[in-house]
């Protein structure tokens, strides 16, 4: 399994200069919870890291390929017209993945009942449990997550803390930016600050 | 190309939960052609004269008239972020997009043409040059108001400095496929303006995808 390596990084949005000369590493099976206040750059470091976003300056060594990630930005990619389970579907067509079970990885992270209802009437909690529906349908060696715990109640946080360990166990690595701590005891757990 | 039959799915899927949007296009397009004829004299000459630049003109705003919500929606819910970290390129995917938003917004239009043509009081061949010359030229619109909307996605009110945008990109289809009607009503050959739509369709097929990519990924930076 492979590691990432940052290098000297340097992200701005505009004219501003939000992450500067940043150096860290994530090896496989490690879960890095990249913390900071608001406007410190998290999403921005998860952007570039997805190639959402180009660096101004440094270097990201053994990025993963598209095919061997998942992203989950603060918007859940669910078309409101649609079902979650035709979303799940969708996104599969997208990345040219076949779904052995989608109705299950629905089920797994509890929307059985509304994996039919367009997913414009599911609650926020249900809409980014639906997202994550994605981690257990189609299995990836990266994950990066942000804010993933935004709007989960307490049953949708054991949800989370069971995908990741099973995730990091199973050699896979988790990059996620969050607010509150992460759920549960999670292991690998690495933390990483950021100040602006 | 699993993925760009999935978008192409995808859009039709959404269309038919809502009909209203692609059946507003059509509705506009009817109202706009059958209302010309009560602002003038009855049984004046000139209506004919004047029914290819109705047809087109009625088929560029239909075209325009969706166009500024193409991308909103895949932005604000994410869907496009999904499209950018995906391994296809963005390109074939907003080309896939824009295909169904022909299919679903123009093909109508194409196929109500010979009925305004008629309506109009055209005559049988310049009625075919007019399904023809629209059917060339109706991807063209859509894919010129695909790019615009990929440029202006990004700006929060669009509505006014979109049509400006879009308008000089679109007049040489109307020019050319207005012309071609007139040519086949004076008895004219339509060859020339036939082909500069063709040609026109093909610079647009190929180029606007991979421009409006571009844009996209600027409104997402």
């Amino acid at each position: 399994m492979s590691s990432l390596h940052v290098h000297q990084l340097v992200v701005s949005r505009g004219d501003r200069t939000v992450l500067d000369d940043l150096s860290f590493s994530v090896a496989a099976g490690e879960v890095l919870h990249i913390r900071g206040r608001n406007g410190a750059g998290k999403t921005s470091l998860l952007e570039v890291l997805c190639g959402l976003r180009t660096a101004s300056g440094g270097r990201i060594e053994q990025q993963p390929a598209p095919s061997e990630r998942h992203w989950i930005g603060h918007k859940n990619g669910l078309n409101p017209v649609l079902s979650a389970l035709e979303n799940l579907q969708f996104w599969a067509g997208l990345n040219g993945v076949t779904l052995r079970d989608p109705r299950g990885a629905l089920a797994s992270v509890g929307l059985k009942a509304q994996a039919l209802r367009p997913a414009g009437t599911l609650s926020t909690g249900q809409k980014r449990r639906a997202a994550l529906a994605r981690l257990v349908a189609a299995p990836r060696p990266w994950w990066f997550l942000d804010e993933p715990l935004a709007g989960l109640d307490l049953e949708g946080l054991d949800v989370f803390a069971r995908l990741v360990t099973a995730q990091v166990s199973g050699g896979g690595t988790v990059i996620v930016t969050s607010h509150q701590p992460l759920p549960g005891e999670i292991p690998g757990l690495r933390a990483l600050s950021l100040t602006p | 190309m699993s993925a760009v039959a999935a978008v192409f799915a995808r859009e039709l899927r959404i269309a038919l939960r809502r009909p209203a949007e692609w059946a507003q296009p059509l509705v506009f397009y009817g109202i706009v052609a059958l209302l010309f004829p009560l602002g003038i004299a009855p049984r004046d000459p000139a209506l004919t004269t004047f029914a290819p630049a109705i047809v087109w003109v009625g088929a560029l705003l239909s075209a325009l008239l969706g166009v500024e919500r193409l991308f909103r929606g895949d932005l604000d819910d994410g869907t496009l972020e999904q499209m950018l970290v995906s391994d296809t390129p963005l390109s074939f995917l907003l080309a896939a997009k824009l295909a169904a938003q022909w299919l679903l917004t123009a093909a109508p239009l194409v196929l109500a043409s010979p009925l305004l043509g008629y309506g109009l009081g055209l005559e049988t061949p310049a009625v075919q040059v007019l399904v023809l010359s629209l059917l060339l030229g109706t991807p063209t619109l859509v894919f010129t108001g695909g790019f615009a909307a990929a440029l202006t996605v990004g700006a929060p009110r669009a509505g006014l400095l979109l049509p400006i945008l879009v308008l000089p990109l679109m007049t040489p289809a109307v020019i050319f496929g207005g012309g071609a009607v007139r040519a086949a009503t004076s008895g004219l050959p339509s060859d020339a303006p036939l082909y500069f739509l063709g040609a026109l369709l093909a610079l647009s097929l190929t180029l606007l995808p991979v421009a409006a990519a571009g844009a996209l990924r600027n409104a997402i930076d």
